[in-house]
């Protein structure tokens, strides 16, 4: 959904062609988010489809298009309408976690530190980038790589607190660590 | 070149026998100009104990500390007084600003406390406070400024008359959010005009303006954060930016 709709909310600026949208779209993502032009001539066509567009030009091979009145008020739907997709449950880096903590190794401790180094060798890069750019004309990229950090920052934090939780509750809890041979289990081997 | 803080080996024990606390155990770190370290750990690591033998508030078990090639072991109580008050600057969670005094005030106090005359001692101080944006507000007095106000006095009072090495213990700990990336936007401007700083803090994107994050866990140096070889590869695609 994010892509057309992000295409509307820029013809409604003003008349573009595909090419004008990629260059738009890519300057004012930090070119987080490459598209390619046919991608966009894709894009356009399903919007023009459902009559959220229309071609006005065509002149030198670009297509111009500009946003219609229902175009306009999709797209007020979509910023009005607050973004639902929950966060995923299924993350690797929570699957890790989980395995590591009911085996002897390896240390549960070290699985979270070397994740919260890389978490943080990440801050440390997107700040780095947020340290240079300082001006008003900045403000949409500050505001991507701001997401990008505070994301990073939310890692490091879930990480802080699995390690303070292990301290509260001392491994002897944890599950002992299984047989290195373990008997067969029927159920599980004739299970599809 | 000399490095501007340097920990060999340093411990720290509280106590004796059965209620004997290893603080900071063989600690090893080595603060170059122009650096940013930050030192991250859950609390009871060891992260301020770190920082008080830095700055010579403190005196290791074992190990040396240097400031500017001294080892502050070697140095008698005045001359070590003197070496903090030369090099060493302080900024803390709470700001400690004197409540009857202006900015200006505040920040001229430690030189003229060390004998620099009134008149020069207001000259670098209007310059600190310029420098971390304060322009205007000199004659301020803290009740008057806002906490972020406040913690920038308190970091040109730590700066004040070229010191170089800046101590600062959860300096944003009591700062909003972008309050606080000021704040380290201060002391990464310090430290790139040549000064050098140890950051003490449990906030990670904080922590992120440091060329160098080390953790501690019981007392002990477990890991250290330099950056990524390729910040490119962060971001797919970034070409113009």
């Amino acid at each position: 959904m994010s892509v057309p709709m992000s295409l509307l909310a820029m013809l409604d600026e003003r008349p573009m062609y595909g090419l004008e949208l990629r260059n738009e779209f890519e300057a004012r993502t930090g070119g987080v988010w490459p598209l390619n032009v046919g991608q966009v001539y894709t894009t356009l066509g399903r919007l023009e489809r459902d009559g959220l567009v229309t071609l006005i030009d065509e002149q030198g091979g670009n297509k111009t298009y500009r946003i219609t009145e229902a175009g306009r008020s999709q797209l007020a739907s979509w910023f009005a309408r607050p973004d639902r997709t929950p966060a995923p449950a299924r993350d690797e880096l929570v699957l890790k976690l989980l395995m590591a903590l009911s085996r002897p190794t390896p240390d549960v401790l070290a699985v979270i530190q070397a994740e919260r180094r890389v978490h943080l060798e990440r801050l440390q890069e997107f700040t780095r980038l947020k340290a240079d750019a300082a001006g008003p004309d900045d403000l949409g990229w500050l505001f991507l790589l701001d997401s990008l950090i505070f994301k990073a920052e939310a890692g490091v934090r879930w990480l802080d607190a699995c390690e303070a939780r292990i301290a509260r509750h001392p491994r002897s809890t944890a599950p002992a660590a299984a047989p290195a041979e373990p008997a067969p289990d029927p159920v599980r081997e004739t299970s599809p | 070149m000399t490095a501007v803080l340097e920990l060999r080996g340093a411990s720290r024990v509280f106590g004796t026998g059965h209620t004997e606390v290893d603080a900071l155990v063989d600690a090893s770190l080595v603060v170059e100009k122009g650096e940013l370290i930050a030192v991250m750990g859950p609390s009871g690591s060891g992260k301020t104990t770190l920082l008080s033998l830095a700055g010579g508030l403190d005196r290791p078990t074992d190990g040396a500390v240097l400031v500017q090639g001294t080892d502050l072991a070697d140095l008698s109580v005045a001359a070590l007084a003197k070496l903090r008050r030369h090099h060493v600057g302080y900024v803390f969670q709470q700001f400690n600003l004197i409540e009857g005094l202006t900015a200006a005030e505040n920040v001229a106090l430690p030189l003229e406390l060390d004998g620099v005359a009134r008149r020069p001692a207001r000259t670098a101080a209007r310059a600190a406070l310029a420098a971390v944006e304060l322009d205007g507000l000199e004659d301020r007095v803290p009740q008057d400024l806002s906490g972020g106000e406040q913690q920038r006095v308190a970091i040109a009072r730590a700066i004040v008359g070229d010191r170089s090495l800046l101590l600062a213990d959860e300096p944003t700990g009591a700062l909003d959010s972008l309050t606080g990336e000021n704040v380290l936007r201060l002391l990464r401007r310090h430290c790139d005009a040549g000064g050098a700083g140890v950051l003490v803090t449990h906030d990670a994107r904080f922590a992120a303006w440091a060329n160098r994050i080390v953790f501690l866990r019981d007392g002990r140096i477990v890991d250290e954060a330099a950056g990524l070889d390729d910040p490119a590869a962060l971001l797919p695609g970034t070409t113009s930016w």
